[in-house]
């Protein structure tokens, strides 16, 4: 089997890289590459993104054909993808980071900032936070509920429908932190930095 | 609920850990991925390393350190000590570092700190304020700590969130190696003063210091090294101390 890590120059994704390699030892051939017919060929896809929603978005569309390739992959052929912090947020259709950007669409919704209440909670979200899980999720196989995974981020994907909502987070409010919709998997929080558990998650993708 | 985070620091010199743990069992007291792992197993929230190498020669090995911890530890590790430039947060990042943590460079330079947070964004961009108190303001310190700038810490810590830093370090250097507790004062400045977080450094003797840095001092998570040195207190123990006076950690 094959897993692509899409390397789009999404800032620092190495983080990414060593938790997979690290799951798929030597069962699983992980690539990171922004080749698109070598995204094409492989089972399962892995949207990192750092920064930005509108560097991100920006980083996709720079590589020719890169947007086309992932929805051929993700919409069309209903192939496993998993978007991990501003990767699940580019599912959106608009983010307002820096200024308003277009997303991918693959999940209606927007990406504003995380209301913190005059000051009351400071942002970025940092550290470790509690998930609630709100459905059954194949990424989410033999997770306890309230399990602890690692958030950076100061804004949240709010989806219009809920149903694609797998987890939520408390921070200020109810945080959306993991969608889930046909074979489309996002994380708001980093499975690559939140220890066994988050290894656990990444096992369960890569088994899907 | 957010959880406070503890994060150990160990200090590194010439790829080699300093003062670390001393356990039995430990095969090589020296190497810091080891240590690391110790603390990432013992339920550590984060890893900090801090280099502490002085000759430019022997630079390139916390590269090396780093890339190694990386493909072991996977919680998240920052790395500070050293770094001047966008090129050095770059080599870092791309070894395996999540966070990078700038001092020296950022009061000399503030372009760094909002060139970097811009490029690989605010989640990876620490600031580390050192700093001593005169008379009732705090001064910022440079050069682990020889270099009075005379700029005052609260201002300054202002200054760097709105350059975009992620968090900011902040210690106390009264306090550093004293074992006397942080200076709560200045911490909770700071942290009253921003809307990041604030991670408290500098004084750590006992476990109680670890309260009241989140407590009394605000902070949202703490730093400390020598406590977790030779075993005097695990990171669980740690976090079972903060358990017990009802401050929420990751168990």
């Amino acid at each position: 089997m094959n897993v692509t890590i899409v390397d789009y120059n999404s800032g620092n994704i190495s983080s990414v890289i060593n938790s997979f390699r690290e799951v798929a030892k030597d069962k699983v051939n992980i690539e990171v590459t922004s080749d698109l017919i070598k995204i094409k060929s492989s089972d399962k896809v892995v949207l990192p993104g750092q920064g930005s929603f509108k560097s991100c978005v920006d980083a996709l569309n720079k590589i020719n054909g890169l947007v086309d390739t992932l929805s051929e992959f993700a919409i069309n052929n209903k192939k496993p993808l998993l978007g991990i912090c501003v990767g699940l947020q580019m599912f959106a259709d608009v983010g307002y980071e820096e200024t308003e950007t277009k997303g991918l669409g693959w999940i209606s919704g927007r990406v504003s900032k995380i209301d913190n209440q005059n000051g009351k909670y400071k942002l970025p979200h940092i550290g470790w936070n509690e998930i609630n899980i709100t459905k059954d999720s194949k990424i989410f196989k033999d997770i306890e509920n309230k399990s602890h995974m690692y958030f950076v981020h100061s804004y949240e994907f709010v989806p219009e429908d809920k149903n694609v909502v797998s987890a939520t987070t408390d921070y200020s409010s109810n945080i959306v932190c993991s969608v889930e919709k046909e074979n489309i998997f996002g994380t708001q929080f980093h499975p690559e930095k939140s220890d066994k558990i988050g290894l656990k998650i990444i096992s369960n993708f890569i088994d899907i | 609920m957010l959880k406070n985070r503890i994060i150990p620091c160990l200090d590194v010199k010439n790829g080699r850990v300093v003062k670390g743990i001393n356990f039995v069992d430990l095969q090589d007291a020296g190497d810091p991925v080891e240590q690391a792992k110790i603390y990432s197993d013992g339920g550590a929230d984060e890893i900090c390393f801090l280099d502490i190498t002085a000759s430019n020669e022997n630079r390139e090995t916390i590269y090396d350190v780093v890339d190694k911890t990386s493909k072991k530890c996977f919680v998240p590790l920052t790395v500070g000590g050293g770094v001047r430039s966008v090129e050095d947060i770059n080599k870092l990042l791309n070894c395996g570092a999540d966070k990078v943590s700038i001092n020296t460079a950022a009061v000399r330079n503030p372009e760094v700190v909002i060139e970097s947070s811009k490029k690989f964004g605010s989640q990876c961009i620490v600031v580390a304020i050192d700093a001593k108190k005169n008379g009732d303001k705090w001064e910022i310190f440079t050069h682990g700590g020889r270099n009075n700038t005379g700029i005052d810490a609260i201002e300054f810590s202002k200054k760097m969130e709105d350059s975009g830093a992620g968090e900011l370090l902040v210690t106390s250097m009264d306090r550093d190696g004293t074992q006397v507790g942080y200076d709560i004062e200045l911490m909770f400045k700071i942290s009253y003063k921003v809307n990041i977080p604030v991670i408290a450094s500098g004084g750590v003797g006992n476990l109680d210091h670890l309260v009241d840095g989140i407590k009394l001092g605000n902070a949202s998570a703490v730093l400390a090294a020598s406590i977790f040195h030779y075993g005097k207190y695990s990171v669980k123990e740690a976090k079972e101390y903060l358990d017990s006076k009802g401050i929420p950690v990751r168990i």
